[in-house]
């Protein structure tokens, strides 16, 4: 009884490990993916720091928002765009972020894994499923 | 009697004395060990006037040596600074303020200061000290101008004839349906430039004037950040800052590396009626034409010649010419006279590649007409050898102002820092 309660839980244990690590190795994949996106069409505004521009492009290193929970909201920016001159942490800022629309459901998870990760952000991942529920939800 | 008329005239003369060493020359006045942080032609030296004042963008000299800056971002609640040097040492010691409202043009005319918020123009009479005479009595002589945020900056300058030029900059990049959106094309003809994308010429002595009442002087300029009136041609000049995004919007004509290289920043001589032809062409200053922009059919090769004006001189992509000065004094060596100096507040759209601008330009005059070629004048104000990320700049040039002595006066909108070029051999 006991051996076969030990085999579960080092079946158990093995599983988890293995999970943990695929999901490791797809959330380093998304990451990937991210930042060519961000390459492509985030970094003209945003950076190659993160940091923006003062006045004009709002940083996202360092952002609550995008450190945030708020996970919904970050999905909105990238569909609908952005432009609504609100202080964003203390500041304002002039130009328009224009919505990606045209990007997959994947793409938009994979830019913000990629931005909620990079330089001194500390953030989750953004997964795929939560994108296509918070569009639906948008249109 | 006698007596207190000697003692009088004797004051006097001690007074205007003093008064004369406050204002003496540049040849006296102690630059910083470090020359301010800047790089210069040899025998200009720097100092800083004042430092952390916000966000100064356009600034003016009154015949007094007084400096008035517009601001940003208000300060105590105030838009408009005075800085005075009281002790002749070049620095300002007295720090003052009025007007509740950011902005960025600020020009002194005769006996009048004009300052610009981001949609008004207000005009105040100065007394024989160059003072304001009453802060509370600003005479609104333009009103109703746009204000979407983008491109909202208004600068202005004065001609002779009792005229005022305010740029309208457009709330867009390019005038696409959706403002910097992939897969969206201009819109034929663009809406905008009804009541942006232009320069706008007012009167000085009516007041609330707005579109209606304004004349369009100018229009296809983006966004004129850098104007002034040239009184030796008795001209307009202006320095649009070009469209950004090629390769953002347009991957398959242009790459990265034409982005960051291309449209040319611009500065045009304006004469009434003109047209520059934004949103429906940019300028290459490499091949040295007017191309068709992607958004109206544009394909990185095709040409437009006809309809539009040429730049008077073109410079690299995005540097952002902020500031625009004739150099009319005496105090530097005479090739500046009548050449232009141009604030460039540097770029951001240029990534991957390294950002450029960040210093002060200039570029020599010939009988009236620009020689072609332009030089870096004063530089450092990064305080990097080079810009990867536009928020390492320490400083951005921004505003330019000659004094009564010839000095020249730069702002920086980042850490609110003026300086002072002295040409001391
Ligand atoms: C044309 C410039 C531009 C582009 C391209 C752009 N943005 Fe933005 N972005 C902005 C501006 C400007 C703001 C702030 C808007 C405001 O204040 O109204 C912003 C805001 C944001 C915010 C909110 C930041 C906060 O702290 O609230 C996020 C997140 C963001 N952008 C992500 C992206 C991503 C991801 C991309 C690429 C898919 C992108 N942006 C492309 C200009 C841009």
């Amino acid at each position: 009884m006991q051996r076969i309660y030990l085999t579960f839980v080092v079946l158990f244990l093995f599983i988890a490990g293995v999970s943990a690590q695929t999901n490791n190795k797809l959330v380093a994949a998304s990451f990937a993916r991210g930042k060519t996106v961000y390459l492509q069409r985030c970094m003209v505004c945003h950076q190659a720091d993160g940091g923006g521009v003062p006045k004009l492009n709002a940083p996202l290193d360092a952002s609550t928002a995008v450190n945030g929970s708020d996970v919904a909201k970050l999905i909105k920016y990238i569909v609908k765009g952005f432009a609504d001159r609100v202080e964003i942490d203390g500041e304002l800022y002039s130009n328009v972020m224009p919505a990606a629309a045209d990007l997959k459901d994947e793409q938009i998870a994979d830019v913000l894994t990629f931005i909620r990760s990079h330089w001194s952000n500390k953030a989750g991942p953004v997964t795929k499923l939560q994108v296509k529920q918070t569009r639906s939800k948008l249109k | 009697m006698k007596k207190v008329t000697q003692f009088l005239v004797f004051s006097s003369l001690f007074i205007s004395m003093l008064l004369a060493h406050v204002s003496l020359s540049a040849q006296n006045i102690k630059p910083d060990a470090d020359n301010a942080g800047l790089t210069l032609p040899k025998g200009f030296a720097a100092l800083k006037v004042a430092d952390n004042l916000g966000r100064t963008r356009h600034i003016v000299v009154n015949k007094q040596g007084a400096i008035y800056a517009k601001l940003e971002r208000l300060d105590n609640g105030k838009g408009v600074l005075v800085l005075k040097d009281t002790d002749g040492d070049g620095r300002a010691e007295t720090k003052t303020s009025f007007g509740n409202y950011i902005g960025t043009g600020i020009a002194i005319k005769g006996n009048y200061l004009y300052a610009a918020s981001n949609k008004e123009v207000f005009k105040y009479a100065l007394n024989d000290n160059g003072d304001v005479v009453d802060e509370n009595a600003a005479a609104t002589i333009v009103t109703g101008l746009i204000d979407k945020g983008q491109h909202n900056s208004k600068s202005i300058t004065l001609d002779n004839a009792g005229n005022i030029y305010v740029n309208v900059g457009a709330p867009s990049n390019s005038c696409q349906e959706k403002d910097r959106t992939k897969g969206s094309m201009g819109m034929m003809p663009c809406p905008i430039l009804d009541s942006a994308g232009g320069i706008w010429q007012f009167k000085v002595d009516q007041l609330n004037q707005s579109y209606a009442s304004g004349v369009r002087y100018a229009t296809g300029l983006r966004n004129v950040v850098g104007l002034d009136w040239n009184n030796q041609l008795n001209q307009l000049f202006v320095t649009q800052h070009g469209r950004d995004m090629l390769n953002n919007l347009f991957p398959d004509l242009y790459d990265t590396t034409t982005s960051a290289e291309l449209p040319s920043e611009t500065m045009y001589a304006i004469k009434k009626g003109d047209n520059a032809g934004w949103p429906y062409v940019y300028y290459d200053h490499i091949k040295g034409k007017k191309m068709m922009a992607p958004e109206y059919g544009g394909d990185g090769v095709k040409t437009v010649d006809d309809k539009y004006i040429n730049p008077a001189m073109a410079f690299p992509a995005h540097m952002a010419p902020n500031g625009l000065l004739f150099y009319t004094g005496n105090q530097f060596p005479a090739r500046y006279k009548n050449g232009a100096f141009i604030a460039f507040h540097g770029s951001w759209n240029r990534s991957p590649l390294p950002q450029e601008g960040y210093y002060v330009v200039f570029v020599p005059y010939e009988n009236g007409k620009p020689t072609g070629k332009w030089e870096v004048f004063a530089d450092g104000f990064s305080g990097k050898s080079v810009v990867k990320n536009p928020r390492d700049a320490q400083h951005r040039p921004c505003g330019l102002a000659e004094g009564p002595d010839g000095s020249l006066y730069i702002s920086d909108d980042v850490k609110g820092t003026i300086y002072r070029i002295m040409y001391q051999k």
